[in-house]
């Protein structure tokens, strides 16, 4: 708990594990939550160098501005999703693949 | 103890955000989610992050985790919910995602990261709100910009079409 390294591999396994959703699963929302396992495990990055650096608070406002910016993510992507699936009745990603009704 | 409990941590975390991508049913990757994101404000905590974790109970878990249940129950017919959810690409995804792992666990071990010894703060939270309204008072200001944008933006695709 007190090495640097521990952190990097708990976040490089939660970074691929996201990659792995995002390339592979059909629904839009499972997407979306694949999306956030990314964000988070760079989110602990920036924490674990911030604390292993010296405690150098820099790094707890990058993780703070990133937090901002999933939640902004996520509203706008389930509005689009919401959307997607009034028009076309599904939000399977691989089905709505026209740019028009 | 404490390193137990780290370690204890550390599996919830990488187990339930395995379930997060390999399960069937969305609903529980949405609830294996909340479990990942309480494990990921629990390693806050032991880095001494505990304003970041703080935040983290409330945006993700109180927030963004609520709106994705949210999502999935206003998308789905009960009939579908249990449809094959992945793609044709799982086999190229796997091997890309394990050894983009692999690649970056050498990185992690080969690199001599910076490293240096400080005390534990009592608390962050007063250091991050002088930092916020000090060195970081124009990133904050566009974040602001940026989540009303959001909020506007939101509201105006998800309403229905006059």
């Amino acid at each position: 708990m007190d090495q640097l390294n521990n952190y990097l591999f708990i976040s490089a396994i939660l970074f691929s594990l996201g990659v792995f959703g995002v390339m592979t699963r059909r629904n839009g929302i499972a997407v979306l939550m694949g999306v956030e396992l990314i964000l988070n495990s760079a989110n602990l990055n920036f924490v674990a160098f911030s604390r292993f650096g010296g405690m150098n608070l820099d790094g707890h406002i990058f993780g703070l501005i990133v937090i901002v910016l999933a939640a902004a993510e996520a509203a706008v992507a389930l509005a689009i999703v919401i959307n997607i699936y009034n028009n076309l009745n599904t939000i399977n990603v691989d089905e709505a693949s026209t740019m028009k009704e | 103890m404490a390193e137990m409990l780290f370690w204890l941590i550390a599996a919830l975390t990488i187990a339930s955000a395995a379930m997060v991508v390999l399960n069937n049913q969305l609903l529980y990757s949405a609830i294996a989610l909340l479990f990942t994101l309480f494990g990921v404000a629990g390693l806050y905590i032991y880095l001494w992050a505990d304003f970041i974790a703080g935040v983290q109970l409330l945006v993700y878990i109180g927030g963004i985790n609520v709106l994705i249940i949210f999502g999935i129950m206003l998308t789905n017919r009960i009939s579908s919910i249990r449809l094959s959810q992945t793609n044709v690409q799982q086999g190229v995804g796997g091997v890309v995602s394990f050894w983009l792992l692999i690649l970056v666990s050498m990185v992690i071990t080969k690199t001599p990261w910076y490293q240096t010894t400080s005390a534990e703060p009592s608390s962050t939270v007063r250091e991050v709100g002088t930092l916020l309204m000090t060195k970081y008072i124009l990133p904050f200001e566009a974040i602001s910009l940026l989540l009303l944008g959001a909020l506007i933006g939101a509201a105006l695709l998800s309403r229905e079409a006059s």
